[in-house]
């Protein structure tokens, strides 16, 4: 009994303090994470439910996707009008999202490789504004960068009425501070046919360069492929285009009332869009391509330099291909990024699909919940779809090793 | 240190949240105010004429002076309100929850707006219509010659879906141009990237008046293509409330109607005409019926005017805009501004 008591005393003087117990300032440093998290997601959840319940006239319901639009839409791939339901003018501007997505993320990978490159160029000047250029546009906000372009340079070209226009009469394009006007070809009722021709003669070049190039590994000797594909495919446009009885009509903008009318058209807001986003992007993917070339090792160039190669097919055939491996996986989350961030269309009028959607359809039915939901996950999908793509693209030069 | 325990502590942190979370409460909105002490206004972050910063950087315009009206009626102090800017979009979402009691932010009453959101529209404040606004060098005069053309609007707008109606009715095209910030709407259209800027009348004249370097060189087409009601707006299934809100509009409207102003009102305390008394509360116990103080119109139109003064001072010849008052002129002028009255 006595030595319980002597131990206790024991105890007590050499026992650090509870407050100073490591394990037990672990343990409630996870109860209270968890208990923030869990506060935090219950207050959302019931301010949410509060809501709806004072809103308890308009319960949660998707219908209002087949109501009638009852707007229109400038900037659209598919035809749009207003007595169309809204879940086409979501199409509308998801294909409005893609399109600038895809034409921006194939620009500035062009424009990135070509800084990236530049930056390690042994020229102290191409060297240096390669640097500049980086240092600058990684460094600007992005909504900021396409409010620029768009307002100091797009919106200051002419008015229409006095449009550059080039190349005219024969091809002629407009360009104006609504857009980019030229030549375009409508479809006939020849063209549908026209349309099989076309295919059809992308086939046979295709399978022709796939004999020759056969023919070349048995060989030895590698005919002219990319020219002999090329060929072809002339051939048959040209030829279907002489048999048939015109599959396109052509016609050419011009100034009418107070647009430009005829012909195809880029709006000035995709310009303005594309042109913001893809200085900005360039300027990440430069560094990623930098990454990926400094990653080759020197061996690598100095023995092609020894075999003769120009420093031209150097990067080309030597360094370009193992540096990708390299390049591939931020690559990938740069051109997720960037369909993320065309939704800044908004602020400039590009209606894509956050504007459409979360802009236009979300004010006038007034259907917050639903709308966002549809906003999260049509994004996420995106996203996921995107990085799925790239990532097999990406496990397939891996393997190739 | 027991895993028991460890849970322990885990339960007891949820249920502290649990119940730090906020619940709705059911009381009265009238009571809620009261009990705050101050009324929560919805209403513009900037909006000439209607609701905008002032140079001492407080609120101003004939939205806000409601707002000040409606807290002099209840605490017989027109400072006892709190202005909750908010967006076209938010407005509904801000009543609905809670977050304010009253939107006084020009809102077009419509049957769908009526019945889709939680909302029940008041009374109509101000008659406006949608307008067309071109540079006078299109040499445009009415809509049919606007064939084609390209309009900047406001997305999420019943303005944007009047010119969709307008253009289909007579067979027209046009490509539309929706920016959802104003200021960018407003530059986009003053370099020529659209030939039309259309919203409300009242709205175009305002702006281009305040903020065009040369508002000469553009003008507003004679055609209104829809009719704009703009009304007070309040929640769904507080009657009590919605009778508030109806009578301090109703209130400043037969003030004008009956010659009291902010500048006689004292004289007409001793007044003999029985429905002055009624108003004043020299005679029954009007504003006890809506739950306010016996003095709720004296302290309005001795604070805040009554609803000429209110136009005039915002939108009218006492104002930059210099609108004059066309539909919004009393019923006896020829206006279509009418209140029920006080018996």
């Amino acid at each position: 009994m006595l030595s319980l008591v002597r131990y206790m005393a024991y105890a007590e003087q050499t026992s650090t303090p509870l407050y100073r117990d490591e394990r037990f300032l672990r343990i409630i440093n996870q109860v209270v994470v968890v208990a923030l998290v869990a506060g935090v997601l219950i207050f959302l959840y019931s301010n949410m439910v509060t809501a709806l319940r004072t809103q308890k006239e308009v319960p949660i319901s998707y219908d209002f996707l087949n109501d009638t639009a009852g707007f229109n839409l400038g900037e659209s791939t598919i035809a749009f009008t207003r007595t169309d339901p809204i879940h086409r003018a979501m199409l509308v501007g998801l294909l409005n999202t893609f399109k600038v997505s895809i034409a921006g993320i194939v620009l500035a990978t062009i424009l990135g490789t070509f800084i990236g490159v530049m930056r390690l160029s042994t020229n102290f000047l191409v060297s240096k504004i390669a640097l500049v250029y980086i240092n600058v546009f990684r460094n600007i906000p992005p909504l900021l960068l396409l409010i620029f372009w768009y307002r100091a340079i797009f919106l200051k070209l002419p008015r229409v009425q006095e449009a550059i226009v080039l190349f005219d009469p024969v091809f002629p394009v407009y360009i104006a501070n609504r857009g980019l006007f030229f030549p375009w070809g409508t479809a006939t009722e020849s063209w549908y046919t026209y349309r099989w021709i076309l295919l059809g003669g992308f086939a046979l070049a295709l399978f022709v360069a796939y004999l020759l190039r056969q023919h070349g590994k048995r060989t030895g000797r590698m005919p002219l492929v990319t020219l002999w594909f090329l060929v072809i495919l002339l051939a048959v446009t040209v030829l279907g285009y002489v048999i048939l009885p015109d599959p396109l009509e052509i016609t050419k903008p011009a100034l009418k009332g107070f647009n430009i009318r005829g012909g195809g058209s880029v709006s000035l807001e995709f310009w303005g869009l594309l042109f913001g986003l893809v200085i900005y992007a360039a300027a990440y993917i430069a560094e990623a391509v930098r990454a990926g070339i400094l990653s080759v090792d020197r061996g690598q160039r100095e023995a092609a330099r020894a075999l003769g190669f120009s420093s031209f097919n150097i990067m080309r055939l030597i360094i370009l291909p193992q540096a990708i491996r390299v390049v591939v996986p931020p690559l990938i989350s740069y051109a997720i990024g960037f369909t993320k961030n065309t939704s800044l269309g908004l602020a400039i009028g590009y209606t894509d699909f956050f504007a459409i959607t979360g802009g236009l359809i979300l004010n006038n039915t007034g259907r917050a919940v639903e709308t966002l939901t549809i906003i999260l996950l049509v994004y996420l999908t995106i996203s996921l779809i995107a990085s799925l793509i790239l990532n097999m693209y990406n496990r397939r030069i891996t393997l190739s090793h | 240190m027991s895993k028991k325990f460890r849970v322990l502590c885990l339960c007891v942190f949820v249920l502290l949240a649990l119940t730090l979370s906020v619940h709705a409460q059911d009381a009265s909105t009238l009571e809620l105010v009261q009990e705050r002490g101050h009324i929560i206004c919805i209403s513009h972050s900037g909006y000439p004429g209607f609701g905008f910063l002032d140079e001492e950087g407080n609120f101003a315009g004939f939205d806000t002076d409601f707002c000040r009206a409606t807290a002099a009626a209840i605490f017989g102090d027109a400072a006892a309100h709190e202005i909750l800017p908010a967006s076209s979009a938010d407005r509904f979402t801000f009543l609905a929850t809670g977050e304010g009691d009253v939107i006084y932010r020009t809102t077009t009453w419509t049957l769908s707006r009526d019945t889709d959101n939680n909302a029940q529209y008041a009374v109509i404040y101000f008659y406006d219509g949608q307008g067309l606004m071109v540079p006078t060098s299109l040499g445009v005069s009415t809509i049919e010659e606007l064939d084609g053309a390209t309009i900047c609007t406001d997305p999420g707008t019943t303005s944007e879906l009047n010119i969709a109606d307008a253009f289909a009715a007579r067979g027209l095209e046009y490509t539309p141009l929706p920016i959802e910030d104003d200021e960018e709407a407003w530059n986009t259209y003053l370099e020529g990237r659209c030939d039309v800027r259309t919203t409300d009348r009242s709205y175009l004249a305002s702006y281009a008046s305040t903020a065009f370097p040369n508002p000469e060189e553009h003008m507003v087409l004679d055609i209104t293509i829809s009719k704009e009601p703009l009304a007070h707006v309040v929640r769904n299934g507080d009657d009590q409330w919605l009778d508030i809100i109806q009578w301090v509009t109703f209130a400043l409207i037969n003030a004008e109607e009956y010659g009291i102003t902010s500048e006689n009102v004292d004289g007409f305390l001793d007044s003999e005409d029985p429905v002055i008394r009624r108003m004043l509360g020299t005679e029954d116990d009007f504003g006890g019926k809506l739950g306010l103080p016996s003095d709720w119109v004296y302290q309005m139109i001795k604070q805040v005017g009554n609803y000429g003064e209110m136009f005039d001072r915002n939108l009218g010849a006492g104002s930059p805009l210099n609108l004059s008052r066309g539909p919004n002129a009393l019923w006896t002028d020829g206006g279509l501004i009418y209140a029920p009255p006080f018996r």
